[in-house]
């Protein structure tokens, strides 16, 4: 509990107190109305206070001048009791949304609390603990078990495992040695590790994420917009119907004056558009901030909107729904054994870095002799000639064979067949395809029961591949053979105006489609550059289930902020109508104000879980 | 020029829709957003106009709105 809302505690209780005493002794006359005035005095005077002082800003239609208004009538309608307990109850509705709301604040935070307090960095062989923005690029940082990395950065010395779970939710610990990359933001689990910074803070994974997600408000959702509108013109059109309800019936059909003015007096009091224009953005705000912490970015509330509502999902193929990671898948030999056809490839190719080459090394796993290899030729767009134990081998595609004279024999497994001859002889064929993400046709499947419409792929391959793979992962729709320039264009015929359409990609290469898509959506890489940059939702890892656990997620928070809405409205309405009718008391009204409003709270903060 | 204030005990949320409106009338204003959860405004002020004063008349027009609020930073 802050210091004001202790005070105001303390104000509620005593005048509390003094009304209770007051009513209790029966007191009458000029001793009743001192202490009935100075009940309300201790409650409320920073209500009246801030009512006067709007009043000369010109400003009348605001919460405490209709809650002084209310008050002050009720008082000279002579009922003293009445306006001291409606302004209590009041109060102690503000103090429950000012705890409310300070608990959903401080929540959300906590969940988004990725940011690093410290880094310790090695400065002439000392090591000292500094604030991570007074780190430069190429300094060397001291993470112990149990802190959070500070920079992005490389291990210089230390194997440990690290939790991602902050940034992409995902809780399975990674192992990370020498020379491998680690990400500010995530946590160091086993031993002490010596890293590099490799950017400065304001450029790390945790600076950009903290700033797309606290900054995340500024696309405003269309419901929103309702909003701001519609309280716009809820006060005066209440408060004008209030005024016509306290004169109409006394004026024209000589009906008793104070009847109607207490009547229009409930309309004051519920005139607050507040319990909405509270549960909304705070609605939004939990379902971004709960998606955040689950390794789901959503660049505005605008956004969660759409994705809930989307039709159309558009995959990129590779590195999307495939790994994008070239993996050996066949090999094929000539009268040897499938390890030596490897292992003579890998020799070969063991000083390429061209990603055929490094899949070919991978596959090979085992330690490579390299002084078996006594020279290798690169033969551009055809393969490599090498010299391995003094034999004359040709590693590459089948036009290298041919210009040797080997005779090749084409390969049944679709992807890239690399053949291996030695002089003239053939050896056989390696073949290497891109591998379809495992969860794939899971995600695909669970797009579909949640009702998307249409699941498209655009890829650059060849329709067979295309084809073949959309086939594996059960995709309505492949556009194969596509320049990057015709992935915008397609998307473009693809979208129309009440179905939402979103792009999935990697965020590489694909900027033009993110931003073009309804929802530009990229996945993969702990936020690179291009993806925070290009994409509207960020999805945290490479897991493609994340997609359809954002839409669920998106759904939940519309369904909430639905709720708050019609909860509110049709609260007010029926004290409006009870209130009109003569059967609302000014109780009721206070509650249908700023009971709403901690209801509505409590059902916002839903949205986080 | 993005700025970003950090609003102190921004406690009502019509306010702060009022803050917003009255900030975007500001002269030397492009635009304003104030994230009620967040506590914070972000403004877009036009790059020819001195920052300073700018600020000066955010923090009036807010205190008009809503006087127990404080703008930082």
């Amino acid at each position: 509990m802050t210091k004001k809302q202790l005070i105001l505690l303390i104000r509620i209780a005593a005048s509390s107190v003094l009304l209770l005493a007051s009513w209790a002794f029966k007191l009458q006359g000029p001793l009743g109305l001192a202490a009935y005035l100075a009940a309300y005095a201790i409650a409320g005077w920073n209500v009246v206070w801030g009512a006067l002082l709007n009043i000369f800003h010109g400003q009348v239609f605001d919460e405490k001048f209709l809650m002084t208004v209310a008050t002050a009538g009720a008082m000279g309608l002579g009922d003293y009791k009445e306006a001291v307990a409606v302004m209590v109850f009041y109060q102690i509705g503000e103090w429950f949304e000012s705890i409310a709301l300070g608990k959903s604040r401080k929540s959300i935070a906590s969940l988004m609390d990725i940011r690093p307090d410290e880094a310790v960095v090695l400065r002439d062989g000392q090591e000292r603990a500094v604030d991570p923005s007074q780190v430069e690029v190429g300094e060397t940082l001291i993470v112990k078990p149990g802190e959070k990395i500070p920079l992005d950065g490389v291990i210089i010395e230390g194997s440990t495992s690290v939790n991602t779970a902050a940034l992409t939710g995902e809780s399975l610990p990674l192992d990370r040695g020498p020379s491998d990359r680690v990400v500010s933001g995530s946590i160091n689990l086993t031993s002490v590790i010596r890293m590099r910074a490799e950017t400065n803070f304001a450029q790390s994974t945790v600076s950009r994420i903290l700033e797309l997600t606290e900054n995340a408000a500024q696309r405003k959702a269309r419901i929103e917009g309702f909003i701001t509108r519609f309280s716009r013109w809820y006060t005066p059109i209440v408060v004008l119907a209030a005024v016509l309800l306290a004169t109409i019936a006394p004026l024209f059909f000589a009906q008793s004056w104070g009847k109607w003015i207490n009547r229009a007096l409930i309309f004051l009091v519920v005139s607050c558009p507040c319990a909405l224009v509270v549960s909304v953005p705070l609605s939004f705000f939990g379902g971004i901030g709960g998606a955040s912490h689950k390794g789901i970015l959503i660049k505005g509330a605008g956004y969660l909107e759409l994705l809930s509502r989307i039709k159309t999902a558009v995959f990129d193929k590779t590195g999307t729904l495939t790994k994008g990671v070239f993996e050996v898948v066949a090999i094929h030999p000539q009268a040897r054994s499938e390890a030596e056809l490897l292992d003579l490839a890998a020799l070969a190719e063991a000083n390429s870095s061209h990603p055929i080459a490094q899949s070919i090394l991978r596959a090979h796993e085992g330690h490579i002799d390299k002084s078996r290899i006594s020279s290798v030729k690169e033969m551009a767009g055809q393969g490599v000639e090498a010299i391995v134990d003094g034999r004359r081998l040709y590693v590459g595609n089948s036009r290298l064979m041919e210009s040797v004279g080997a005779s090749w024999r084409p390969c049944h497994h679709e992807g890239t067949v690399i053949h291996v001859s030695e002089g003239k002889e053939y050896l056989g064929h390696i073949v290497i395809s891109d591998t379809i993400k495992q969860e794939a046709r899971e995600a695909i499947a669970q797009l579909k029961s949640l009702g998307v419409e249409r699941t498209v792929m655009l890829t650059g391959d060849s329709d067979e591949v295309g084809q073949s793979v959309g086939k594996a992962i059960g995709i309505d729709i492949v556009a194969s053979r596509l320049m990057p320039q015709d992935k915008v264009s397609r998307i473009e015929s693809l979208i129309s105006k009440d179905a939402p359409l979103c792009f999935v990609g990697d965020g590489i290469n694909d900027a033009p489609v993110l931003s073009r898509a309804d929802v530009g959506i990229a996945m993969g890489d702990l936020g690179s550059d291009a993806a925070i940059e290009a994409a509207d939702v960020v999805l945290m890892d490479d897991n493609l289930m994340k997609l359809p656990q954002a839409i669920r997620l998106a759904r939940k928070t519309m369904r909430i902020v639905r709720q708050n809405i019609v909860f509110a409205l049709s609260v007010k309405a029926l004290v409006l109508v009870l209130g009109s009718l003569g059967f609302a008391t000014m109780w009721l009204a206070v509650f249908a104000d700023v009971g709403v409003l901690v209801l509505a709270i409590l059902n916002a903060m839903r949205a986080l879980r | 020029m993005k700025k970003i204030y950090r609003l102190e005990d921004l406690d009502c949320a019509t306010c702060a829709m009022k803050m917003e409106d009255a900030v975007r009338k500001l002269e030397g204003v492009e635009g304003a957003s104030v994230n009620f959860m967040a506590q914070k405004m972000i403004v877009d002020i036009k790059d020819d106009s001195d920052e300073n004063s700018v600020r000066k008349a955010i923090a009036k027009a807010c205190r008009r709105v809503e006087p127990d609020c404080k703008v930082i930073g």
